[in-house]
């Protein structure tokens, strides 16, 4: 199968789904003649023009209740934030009618309606380019929560986010926009609440989140030298969660490691340990445990950075006294 | 008769006009009646005296035509042809109701003829508006989408955000600015330097228009005017409609402190279906036993709408948890 880049991968899904459906338009800053900060939208401007490319003032809490009103009347709008952070502005309406308007309604009105953006800690980005904050949309009822980490469920995701008529969160972690992996030709849909498996193991599950799924697989790569064998679980999507598939594991191997660069409290990983405490207790040898970033916001100088987030050293460590228990 | 400009209006819309309101102060007169008997759960804003702004704009307004209000959202639903007896329901928390009683008072729904919700946040109505004109837009259709919002949402950064991109891009939308000089129980006049939204428009580009919104001929006039430019492709207008809400805030609310006895007085006298009335009755445009004949029909529609809604079952409480999602998905949190 043909390799291709995360961004280009995911910007072929858009690309599909634009030619497919007349109702589907892009707004955010900079996705028109300049094809967006990281590329999302690179040559569908001169596709399908202003109108459908709709390059926004620094507006917000604005492009996002427009975006919010076209999609109750039915069009299919892709919110492209570039940097995720960006959307804080929106957090009422995206809170207040985003995510309840479908209820409000009583399913009257639909909310096809997509919002991505880019996540994740990447170098000296400082406090305010590396914002993660999903887990405030795994929390709000009416949100789907995607975070694809390869190429082909970037655009396999993508494709089922602007086909979904939820409002879906779509986040890119920066750093796997430049991954290269096989992607399918023309219509590949994954579907939301599918975990992958990203790596098959027997003695321990390690649930990674976005980019620590690929240092969770180094990690198993290295632990796999000294005999242990690691299972890796991609959630692929947090809302819906695939508990099932995390379930599975956890009766395999008895003892699961969540890996969130995102701050801990009420977070993914609290979220899964206690799902899997309600529903697979019995299939624990040891206690859930979970590794994150630190608590704080995130610094500019590279120094500051050092302990910021796991990494592979630390999440072999954390599986090692796992394995302990 | 004719407005200041404009086409003539004949007897039929102008009884039309005359009904429209009446049916909305009847309703409300239900809704007040109920409130106070103790059968409604949540608040209960009315909208009586300023029945002639949702009557004068809506008129213009077809089914696939859009309109997004605010917590003080009756008078737009009725106006926009939600049946009364759907509005009582919900603010009785019945099945029957407009929202099946999942809003009540602020949050009424009613998309298959383009009322597409009320809010009890302040400011979404205007970028709400402007996506659902975006969306007519991509569509190619001639349709146009109308927000209401108070004086107390022009200081909302949604009314600047909103109001830029409908006019940058030249959206088929009306803003239809209430203003009723309270945001709630603070005068707007104290928290805003210059208190004439209209006057904001040439900053943004748009024509901003204020008028009487007391006076239903001259919001009907200044609305089709707008309504016809943002069909044809013109654009957005400001429509600033002075007015005045007679009754507290919200019903059993304490109203007292923030304005005096005689400015309700006052505005009391100024009643939009009084002075309207009046019109009729002195252009000889009807008799007075013609608007007596339909205030009657009215009033028997309201009761029997609130007969209907105390009539109606509690809506199931399995259901509440239906419609988070447009469907159910296996693995869906929750």
């Amino acid at each position: 199968m043909r390799e291709m880049t995360f961004v280009d991968a995911a910007r072929e899904g858009l690309a599909e789904e634009m030619a497919r459906d007349p109702a589907i338009f892009v707004v955010g800053e900079g996705i028109g003649v300049r094809g967006g900060n990281f590329n999302t939208t690179v040559g569908l401007y001169d596709r399908y023009g202003p109108e459908r490319l709709r390059d926004t003032p620094i507006s917000e809490r604005g492009f996002t209740g427009i975006c919010i009103g076209a999609a109750a009347s039915g069009a299919r709008p892709v919110v492209d934030f570039m940097f995720i952070d960006f959307l804080t502005d929106a957090f009422g309406d995206m809170f207040n009618q985003m995510s309840k308007l479908q209820w409000m309604s009583g399913g009257r009105l639909k909310m096809p309606i997509v919002v991505r953006g880019c996540v994740g800690v990447a170098p000296s980005n400082a406090a305010h380019h590396s914002g993660n904050y999903y887990p405030f949309f795994m929390h709000v009822p009416g949100f789907r929560v995607v975070m694809p980490t390869t190429p082909g469920d970037a655009k396999g995701l993508l494709k089922t986010s602007i086909r979904s008529d939820d409002p879906v969160l779509f986040l890119e972690h920066k750093n796997l926009l430049a991954l290269k992996g096989p992607v399918p030709e023309g219509e590949h849909l994954v579907p939301f609440g599918k975990a992958s498996v990203a790596r098959g193991g027997k003695d321990v599950t390690v649930v990674g989140v976005a980019f620590m799924v690929k240092k969770a697989l180094e990690a198993a790569e290295l632990l796999a030298k000294d005999g242990v064998s690691v299972e890796v679980i991609d959630p692929r999507t947090l809302a819906p969660l695939d508990i099932d598939t995390i379930l599975s594991s956890v009766r395999k191997t008895g003892r699961l490691l969540v890996v969130d660069e995102d701050f801990a409290p009420c977070g993914v990983a609290a979220e899964i340990a206690m799902q899997v405490m309600e529903l697979g207790f019995d299939d624990l040898d040891a206690p859930v445990k979970r590794l994150n970033g630190l608590s704080c916001p995130a610094p500019y100088s590279p120094a500051l950075m050092t302990n910021l987030i796991p990494t592979t050293t630390t999440i072999v460590q954390a599986l090692r006294d796992l394995l302990a228990e | 008769m004719t407005g200041k400009k404009g086409a003539a209006i004949g007897k039929d819309q102008m009884l039309a006009l005359y009904r429209t309101m009446l049916v909305i102060r009847r309703t409300e007169e239900q809704l007040v009646k109920l409130y106070a008997a103790g059968k409604i759960y949540g608040g209960v804003h009315t909208y009586i005296g300023e029945e002639a702004v949702a009557t004068g704009v809506c008129a213009h307004l077809r089914n696939s035509d859009t309109v997004f209000s605010t917590h003080r959202g009756h008078g737009h639903a009725l106006s926009k042809g939600m049946p009364p007896r759907e509005l009582i329901a919900e603010l009785l928390g019945r099945a029957t109701g407009c929202g099946g009683g999942r809003g009540g008072s602020m949050h009424l729904f009613k998309p298959e003829i383009g009322f597409m919700g009320s809010s009890g946040i302040v400011g979404p109505s205007i970028t709400l508006a402007a996506g659902s004109a975006y969306a007519a837009r991509l569509r190619k259709t001639d349709q146009v989408s109308v927000a209401f919002f108070g004086d107390g949402a022009t200081n909302n950064g949604a009314f600047h955000e909103g109001i830029n991109m409908a006019t940058a891009w030249d959206l088929p939308v009306l803003f239809v600015c209430e203003n009723n000089m309270y945001a709630t129980e603070i005068p707007y006049a104290t928290v805003t330097k210059n208190p004439h939204p209209a006057t904001r428009a040439p900053a943004y580009g748009l024509p901003g228009v204020a008028v009487d919104g007391n006076d239903v001929l001259a919001v009907y006039q200044a609305a089709g005017e707008a309504i016809r430019r943002a069909r044809s492709g013109e654009g957005p207008t400001l429509l600033e409609c002075k007015t005045y809400r007679t009754r507290a805030h919200s019903e059993g609310m304490r109203d007292a402190g923030y304005r005096t006895q005689e400015e309700i007085a006052e505005w009391k006298a100024r009643d939009p279906i009084k002075a309207f009335e009046g019109k009729l009755l002195a252009g000889g445009t009807a008799a007075q036993s013609e608007l007596e004949s339909i205030d009657a029909d009215v009033r028997a529609l309201a009761e029997e709408a609130a007969a209907f809604a105390l009539a109606s079952p509690m809506p199931d409480p399995a259901t509440v948890t239906e419609h988070v999602y447009s469907e159910t998905q296996e693995g869906q949190n929750a």
